[in-house]
């Protein structure tokens, strides 16, 4: 096991060093620079921007500047964002709270949804709740985010007036009028993204609950006349648990991908919307840094899933 | 209009027959700046009107709560020196303040100045070299320090400093600034200078304080602490920032203005998109106010109905146009397309560039377009007998069209486009990827197509198009096409800089990296003569009449076609009283800035 996973890591490095070589190059070769906005405007002079580019070492070549950027990255240097010359890990940590106070309580969301829906799906599959909630699971992850997130500014902001869709990261408001505020302004990107998770899980939930509740140990478990609620909690759902667990773990990156647009649209201040607005900038460090942050975390939640499927299910062994 | 019909013009404004406003209105007509009119109207005498339109009804200061305002890009640095776009000057405007700033007419308004100085004060040298200002005194920055001239000198140094990086080193660097005082400083040109006021007005004039900043200047200025957490002497103190998503910022109880500030705090709200901040001020009024909404007039007009704000529109100075290509965009010479070594087959023929002018329907471009949010400009020039009349109307004539090319021997041929000598009237007609251009494009190439002219559109992504990668054919710059479509934005004060992208020294080339500014490649030594003049004639009447001639030489050639005017829209709610310039930032008027009812 532990070969196994020393094994996994260390494949993980020319992974990583492969993604990085990938986007940055994808990235330098992409049009535009960080100062375009300067080109247009006549009362900045072109030597002031071809000075800027010569300071942040823009017009070396491609090779010169990925070797520059690796080697400040061994070393921790993360680099500056060109557009607000902050320090990109700055830049990442202001906003990693919001983004992970927002994926954990959807992630949560999801699977208080997922759990009781999907197991009493399937242990009465095709009734009328069945049905229902099957209908909702498949509507629920044909929509994406983005559409959910507009109708329910539509519903909720706009005709009700109920919520605020802006998402505000510093609340002036103090005590419990500040949780208040909060709950507010977080129930829809909440909800948008952890519905969407919901859906998904109920029906990994409701095949992995039917995989088990056919085997014979719950029969024999029935057969002991152990209650029905003992027989479903300890023996059925705990071991339909393990490919749900695992599956969890890789639909972590998943999740991270559908916040980019959720974060936009409620304006949340997360890593999300920290990335698209660099990229429409062209502020090359911070788009290499959240999007190696990113592929780190795919190659790491692919990693976690297969260990705790291991540990979970002790007659799968890693060689 | 020369020389003498501006200053019987003038008179008009002295004697009070002709308004301030509609003088200002007739020269942004003529392709001036509002302030290159009012510094005409301040050399002539006539008296500066109470800055600002916005009466200031609080008596009190603070008691106004929270200020929440939405700009749909997030400030990303506070140090106005280091702004890249509008959103950075108006994040440090709310803390940082300039010596002076432009009011909606384009009149110079003291903010750290004592007065406006002028050639009648003493505070302009007659020789044009100098400026002398006066500061204003017992002013402090947040920290308490006193505000000094020291601050300006250093404001200077730090700009002017190539190693620092600024990117308001052209306003800076060829200057000299002289401490006269504690409380004085003399700014000096080292040429005749007639547009004395750049250097510490405006966007770029804000000042920043010395005490601060001055182990930073240099290649040290990244790490200065106060970037990120500035310190200024404006209405509101800094309180907290985010890169792109927030600034906020507190009351300033010492502001230098008496009963100023009227809100607690002022939030800076960033991302999104203009259409969902226009709601969020509009319709559910969340927030008071919202920056720069490119959004379709219908969609604002709709939200309107029965909303909690509006749009505020105020004019500045951005054209959209239409340019015509000069030199050969298909002919390559040593590497380059477009390039001066050549001639456009046909658009070097003045009647098909004068039909052209006739079939750009710019009433139904503003009609069914752009609303509001895009007034028809015939001309940057207008007759001189019609410009007096605001209500000047402008058609398309496909039937003169049709006749000017007949006469010049387009002839049409078989398949409805006319030719002449085997070359076709075929144009190929780009512009970025935007709702509005394309809709456009589709409402000339009708017209043209009545008139036999076939034109080919194309769009570019606008992050190519307006990029100056030198490796991408589509730029605006390169311009590897007949007729190119975009806005060109005169927000600079000063003309002079505007009106260099038809000198010839300054066409794009490879040479340049395609960086100079005459994009069409027009070349005119008329033209170039009249710009020399202009940058050393002193008297501005004088100057400004050359600038109109320019203007006019521009226009009778139909080297661009304008097409509309581009307002400044905002969103505001209802209760609150606001004051956008065309000239200056968002937040130039701040300090006034309050909610009424």
């Amino acid at each position: 096991m532990s070969k196994y996973v020393i094994r996994q890591v260390l494949i993980l490095i020319p992974v990583l060093l492969g993604i990085s070589l990938v986007l940055f190059t994808i990235l330098a070769m992409a049009p535009g620079d960080p100062f375009e906005e300067l080109a247009t405007n006549p009362n900045v002079p072109p030597e002031v921007r071809a000075n800027l580019r010569a300071k942040f070492g823009l017009d070396d070549p491609i090779a010169v500047r990925y070797l520059r950027w690796f080697v400040s990255m061994m070393k921790g240097d993360w680099g500056f964002s060109f557009v607000s010359r902050v320090d990109v890990d700055t830049l990442i940590l202001q906003r990693l709270p919001t983004s992970l106070f927002i994926l954990g309580s959807a992630l949560v969301l999801g699977v208080i949804i997922a759990l009781p829906i999907g197991t009493m799906s399937a242990l009465r599959p095709y009734s009328l709740f069945d049905q229902i909630a099957t209908t909702f699971a498949f509507i629920g992850f044909s929509l994406p985010t983005f559409f959910t997130g507009l109708v329910f500014i539509l519903v909720f902001s706009i005709w009700l007036d109920w919520l605020p869709f802006i998402y505000r990261a510093d609340i002036s408001a103090t005590g419990w009028r500040w949780y208040w505020e909060q709950l507010r302004q977080s129930i829809m990107p909440i909800a948008v993204l952890g519905l969407f998770q919901g859906a998904t899980l109920t029906r990994f939930m409701r095949s992995a609950v039917l995989d088990v509740i056919r085997l014979d140990y719950v029969n024999t478990a029935r057969a002991k006349g152990l209650s029905e609620k003992t027989t479903v909690v300890k023996h059925v759902v705990r071991n339909a648990l393990i490919p749900v667990v695992t599956l969890l773990a890789l639909q972590v990156p998943g999740i991270f991908g559908g916040a980019i647009i959720t974060e936009q649209i409620f304006r949340v201040p997360g890593i999300g919307s920290l990335l698209i607005n660099s990229i429409l900038a062209n502020d090359t460090p911070v788009v290499m840094a959240v999007t190696f942050v990113y592929s780190a975390l795919v190659v790491l939640s692919n990693l976690v899933a297969d260990i705790l499927y291991g540990w979970l299910d002790p007659r799968i062994s890693y060689r | 209009m020369d020389e003498k019909d501006l200053r019987n013009l003038i008179d008009d404004v002295k004697a009070g027959r002709l308004g301030r406003r509609a003088f200002v209105q007739t020269m942004i007509g003529l392709g001036l700046t509002a302030p290159l009119a009012g510094q005409m109207l301040a050399s002539a005498g006539v008296a500066h009107a109470q800055a600002g339109k916005l009466a200031y009804k609080p008596t009190k200061r603070g008691g106004g709560g929270a200020l929440r305002t939405l700009w749909w890009q997030g400030a990303t640095l506070l140090n106005p020196h280091f702004a890249v776009g509008t959103k950075d000057q108006d994040g440090s405007r709310i803390f940082y303040e300039p010596l002076a700033s432009w009011d909606p007419d384009g009149t110079l308004t003291a903010i750290l100045a004592a007065e406006i100085p002028s050639v009648q004060n003493g505070g302009v040298s007659r020789d044009g070299r100098s400026v002398t200002w006066k500061l204003k005194k017992g002013v402090a920055w947040h920290d308490g320090k006193p505000f000094t001239a020291d601050d300006c000198v250093f404001t200077w140094e730090f700009a002017a400093d190539p190693a620092t990086a600024s990117v308001s080193i052209g306003t800076y660097k060829d200057i000299k600034v002289d401490k006269i005082d504690s409380h004085t400083i003399k700014v000096t040109f080292n040429k005749p200078t007639p547009f004395w006021a750049d250097p510490f007005v405006g966007v770029r004039g804000m000042i920043i304080p010395k005490h601060l900043f001055e182990p930073f200047k240099g290649a040290k200025s990244r790490e200065a602490p106060t970037n990120l957490k500035p310190v200024g002497t404006g209405p509101y103190k800094f309180v907290d920032f985010k890169p792109g998503d927030v600034v906020r910022g507190e009351i300033n109880q010492n502001y230098h203005q008496p009963n100023r500030p009227f809100f607690d705090t002022i939030e800076m709200k960033g991302g999104g998109d203009a259409v969902s901040a226009a709601r969020a001020v509009i319709q559910t009024g969340e927030f008071d106010y919202a920056w720069n909404m490119q959004v379709e007039d219908e969609i604002l007009k709709r939200m309107e109905q029965g909303g909690k704000g509006k749009a505020d529109i105020v004019a500045g100075g951005n054209i959209e146009h239409i340019q015509c290509n000069f030199t050969d965009p298909t002919k390559d010479v040593d590497g380059e397309r477009s390039s001066i070594k050549t001639t456009h087959p046909v658009l070097s023929d003045p009647a098909v560039r004068q039909a052209l002018n006739l079939l750009v329907d710019r009433a139904s471009v503003q009609e069914q377009i752009y609303g509001r949010t895009g007034v028809a400009t015939a001309n940057f020039l207008n007759e001189p007998k019609r410009f007096a009349s605001k209500a000047t109307r402008y058609e398309l004539n496909i039937d003169k069209a049709n006749q000017i090319l007949e006469q010049a021997g387009w002839k049409k041929g078989p398949d409805g486009i006319r030719a002449k000598d085997g070359k076709k009237l075929k144009f190929l007609y780009q512009t970025s990827i935007n709702a509005p251009r394309q809709k456009t494009q589709a409402i000339v190439k009708q017209a043209a197509a009545r008139a036999g002219i076939d034109l080919e559109l194309k769009s570019v992504t606008a992050s190519v198009y307006f990029s100056s990668d030198v490796a991408n054919p589509d730029t605006y710059t390169k311009f590897y096409t007949d007729l190119q479509m975009y806005t060109t934005t005169m927000t600079q004060p000063d003309p002079e800089l505007f009106m260099n992208q038809f000198t010839s020294w300054e066409v794009a080339s490879k040479d340049n990296k395609w960086q100079g500014r005459n994009i069409t490649r027009w070349r005119n030594e008329e033209y170039d003569k009249l710009y020399r003049a202009a940058e050393s004639e002193l008297d501005p009447v004088k100057r400004a009449a050359l600038f109109i001639k320019m203007n006019e030489m521009v226009i009778q050639n139909v080297v661009v076609i304008p097409v509309v005017f581009r307002p400044r829209v905002a969103a505001v709610s209802n209760r609150m009283r606001v004051e956008q310039s065309g000239w200056d930032s968002d937040f130039w008027n701040l300090a006034n800035w309050h909610r009424e009812g």
